[in-house]
């Protein structure tokens, strides 16, 4: 496949928005039951989701570069029944009003009680849009991956692994900003979301790993047999019927070299777990190395998910073989 | 219910494009506005089509076969083309199982392009909609075209009959009965999207005599045995100028 820009941003962009936010969730349940210090609900919470927000705004802008028409996009909200893009469209405004919600409330410290359990602790309302926006920000991820999961005839993502991925490296690269952002704004958590981060990208490495080695062994389930039905092992195309190229040649190769193809693979292994995992576990405690660890990992990010791309074969490839 | 399709004759086809300009031809003109070109008689053409015709090479050198192969989308029984988009504009005809896409919904996501395992559709260049073959649904029920000209304009196109339409539901239409007597064939079932256009295969056309063609099995002076057969060498009836 050819790898869309727009699509690669919008999905690594709102990767790290949703792991910023189940972040500072994840740092809110810590506080409520006194593992971590309590943060301050305006410059921590308030502003982490800000600062998750803007993520999310930003892969949303990107993402109307893919369509044709970004003016009827709105349209794109009535097959939730069917379609996992359908439901992807539904889900990442709704997440976003969530932590808009989940911000307002601490801004405004609304720490209203809602409901009273054992031992006397009580839940205030930022705890309930907190855990209504985690489960919408899992839902996201699934979304995501199963937009690309369901195509069947896709092989190199037709599998679990697809959403995982997706949400573990949203979540290591989402743990990782948190963790610089609380350099910032809670220092004597940083060590805490530095180690997350570091678990997180390591079992990103695993899955990740685990789809590549999958997909190298991948059988292709057609063959230009099955695309024309001639039962023959010697077939070559002569001709696609047009003399220059068209959509068809356009939107589904990737058009790089095999030296290209067998350089970024681990390239982005290297930029996305290798480095931000060294950077992290000597700069535990050094806010600038931990920039430096994000940023590897999101150029890594946007290798990765190029690959991600142009790494999945398309059947309709083998009716494109030349041009003549 | 009801199924149009085409069934292509691959040993008919002869590659002669035909079908192709046919379709763009009708396709462009239509109220749907033009299948868009650019730099048509330049270096690097490129356009939106329906319908293409591919041509493979079948074996090798000196025993090779050449196949034309039309190409445009199968409208298939299980379209995976269709649940995925996210507009509805996309959708299977519930009264003749034909593929469309409403221009005026589409969002131009590509999305249904990706879902599709025989590359049939074509995002426009310059309107950006996704745009396949519709089996020309604006001729088949057309009151202002003659009745005989209502149906697909490749299918009224090719000079060799290449091309049948037809509803493929109906057991005794003309797409059925040549499906089920000529080995009709769908396009990578593998995927079960269960195309409804079909493809017949290439058949070597021989002639099958059999010895008793040759010599009457039956004939009737063997079977009484009352006249023996006369030697080679004498002279018979028939054989008037051997006298
Ligand atoms: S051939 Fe492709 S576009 Fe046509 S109905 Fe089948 S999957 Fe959809
Ligand atoms: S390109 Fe158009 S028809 Fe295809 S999935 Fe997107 S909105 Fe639907």
């Amino acid at each position: 496949m050819k790898p869309p820009f727009s699509v690669i941003f919008l999905t690594t962009l709102i990767g790290i928005g949703q792991g910023l936010f189940l972040a500072l969730y994840t740092g809110q349940l810590y506080a409520y039951f006194d593992l971590l210090p309590a943060h301050d609900s305006r410059s921590f919470y308030a502003a982490g989701s800000i600062i998750a927000l803007l993520f999310l705004g930003a892969g949303l802008f990107a993402s109307f570069f893919h369509l044709g028409h970004p003016e009827r996009a709105w349209r794109s909200a009535a097959m939730w029944r069917t379609s996992w893009l359908s439901r992807e469209v539904i889900v990442l405004p709704a997440f976003m009003g969530m932590v808009f919600l989940y911000g307002l409330a601490h801004w405004f410290n609304w720490h209203i009680t809602v409901i009273e359990i054992a031992g006397g602790r009580k839940v205030d309302i930022t705890l309930i849009l907190g855990a209504l926006g985690t489960i919408l920000a899992f839902a996201l991820f699934l979304c995501t991956g199963m937009i690309y999961a369901c195509l069947r005839f896709l092989q190199e993502w037709h599998t679990p692994l697809t959403p995982i991925n997706f949400t573990l490296l949203g979540g290591a690269s989402g743990f990782l900003l948190a963790s610089i952002f609380s350099a910032f704004a809670a220092p004597n958590s940083m060590s805490f979301y530095a180690g997350w981060a570091i678990a997180l990208t390591l079992l990103a490495l695993l899955s990740r790993s685990a789809s590549l080695l999958r997909n190298k062994r991948i059988k292709p389930k057609s063959t230009l047999s099955t695309a024309i039905g001639i039962k023959h092992p010697h077939i070559v195309q002569i001709s696609q019927g047009s003399m220059g190229g068209s959509f068809n040649t356009r939107a589904f190769f990737h058009g790089m070299s095999a030296q290209f193809m067998r350089a970024i693979k681990p390239g982005f292994i290297l930029l996305t777990f290798v480095l931000p995992l060294i950077i992290l576990s000597i700069g535990l405690f050094t806010p600038k190395l931990l920039i430096a660890a994000f940023i590897t990992q999101y150029i890594g990010l946007l290798a990765e998910r190029w690959f991600f791309f142009a790494e999945a074969n398309h059947p309709q490839n083998l009716y494109y073989q030349k041009i003549a | 219910m009801t199924q149009l399709a085409l069934v292509i004759d691959l040993n008919v086809c002869v590659g002669c494009h035909a079908c192709v300009t046919s379709c763009k031809e009708w396709n462009t003109s239509g109220p749907a506005g033009p299948m868009s070109d650019s730099d048509p008689y330049g270096a690097d053409p490129s356009g939106t089509f329906f319908n293409r015709v591919q041509t493979f090479e079948v074996g090798t050198f000196p025993n090779t076969q050449t196949v034309h192969f039309p190409k445009s989308c199968l409208h298939c029984e299980e379209p995976p083309c269709v649940p995925v988009c996210p507009t509805g504009a996309s959708y299977k005809r519930k009264q003749d199982g034909i593929v469309l896409v409403d221009y005026d919904k589409c969002i131009g996501c590509e999305y249904c392009s990706w879902a599709c395992p025989y590359g049939a559709r074509e995002l426009d260049a310059k309107q950006k909609v996704m745009k396949k073959c519709t089996l020309c649904v604006d001729r088949i029920y057309s009151d202002t075209l003659p009745e005989a000209d209502r149906k697909p304009a490749c299918v009224m196109a090719c000079p060799t009959s290449a091309r049948l339409f037809g509803d493929v539901h109906d057991p005794e239409s003309i797409v059925s009965r040549t499906i089920r007597e000529n080995a009709g064939y769908a396009l990578m079932p593998e995927w079960g999207t269960q195309p409804a256009n079909h493809y017949l295969p290439r058949r070597k056309t021989t002639m099958k005599i059999h010895e008793d063609e040759l010599m009457r099995a039956d004939n009737p002076l063997k079977i009484d045995g009352k006249l023996p057969k006369p030697s080679k060498q004498q002279p018979t009836l028939d054989d008037s100028t051997s006298w």
